[in-house]
């Protein structure tokens, strides 16, 4: 088994990164590894709650992060600091996530064997 | 080493390919494998056999096709990054009730599970572009 770790980096919308990655989260969690998912940077703006992409006239694809603890993606982190530096709290994000220090970030990168950064 | 190498940025636009690229002809001649090359993203117009870039560039869909001819590797396009950008083989063409494909030979078009499958398979995974 292998320690898997996603960096989502990117805002959800503006690029198809976030959306197109979060289809290999979702694939990855279907191998049976252990498979951790990191929002860091503009990443963090996908989990933000009430997102409405009507005007914008793309598919709103934040409701799947809900979905992510039943695709045995069960260790979900933010860094603290993208966080703080967005003006956003725990509150405003749609799943429960876990905080991260970005000495924390860098020891978690350490522990796993592959990373996918998108 | 055994390695998987996954390239998400478009090709022209971006050197990353290019990078890619030149690092499985570094790392192969330094006597190391290529597992597998998956193209993601906007990457998948590498796959086209329709690039006609000027006769003085490199074509990068030739190139990559020469090299894992000579190497024996894997080029593997998404399905669905592949389909949504027009990138298609003879079989999804039809499906799609196109009048033409465009895959070129050496690629082949496959499921995100082959990206999986090539990080657990290979020693280490680098990723380009993105």
């Amino acid at each position: 088994m292998k320690k898997i770790l996603f960096i989502q980096r990117r805002p959800p919308y503006g690029t198809g990164f976030a959306k197109e990655a979060l289809d290999a989260i979702l694939m990855a969690s279907a191998f049976e590894q252990e498979i951790s998912l990191v929002f860091t940077d503009d990443g963090i703006w996908q989990l933000k709650t009430q997102q409405d992409t009507q005007a914008v006239g793309l598919k709103n694809f934040s409701p799947t992060f809900k979905a992510l603890g039943l695709y045995e993606v069960k260790q979900i982190y933010v860094e603290r600091l993208a966080l703080e530096q967005r003006g956003l709290q725990l509150q405003d994000l749609s799943i429960p996530v876990t905080l991260l220090t970005t000495e924390q970030l860098r020891l978690l990168i350490q522990q796993h064997d592959v990373i996918l950064s998108f | 080493m055994k390695f998987a190498i996954l390239i998400n940025s478009a090709p022209f636009t971006y050197q990353a390919s290019d990078t890619a690229y030149q690092f499985c002809q570094a790392a192969l001649k330094k006597g190391h494998v290529i597992h597998r090359v998956f193209f993601y993203h906007d990457a998948v117009y590498i796959g086209s056999n329709l690039l006609c870039p000027p006769q003085d560039e490199p074509n990068p869909s030739a190139r990559w096709q020469t090299l894992a001819r000579q190497h024996g590797f894997d080029l593997a396009i998404c399905i669905a990054a592949a389909l949504k950008r027009g990138i298609l083989n003879e079989q999804e063409a039809k499906r799609y009730g196109k009048l033409s494909d465009n895959l070129a030979p050496e690629f082949k078009i496959v499921g995100l599970g082959q990206l999986v499958e090539a990080c657990l398979s290979a020693d280490r995974l680098m990723e380009f572009g993105g």
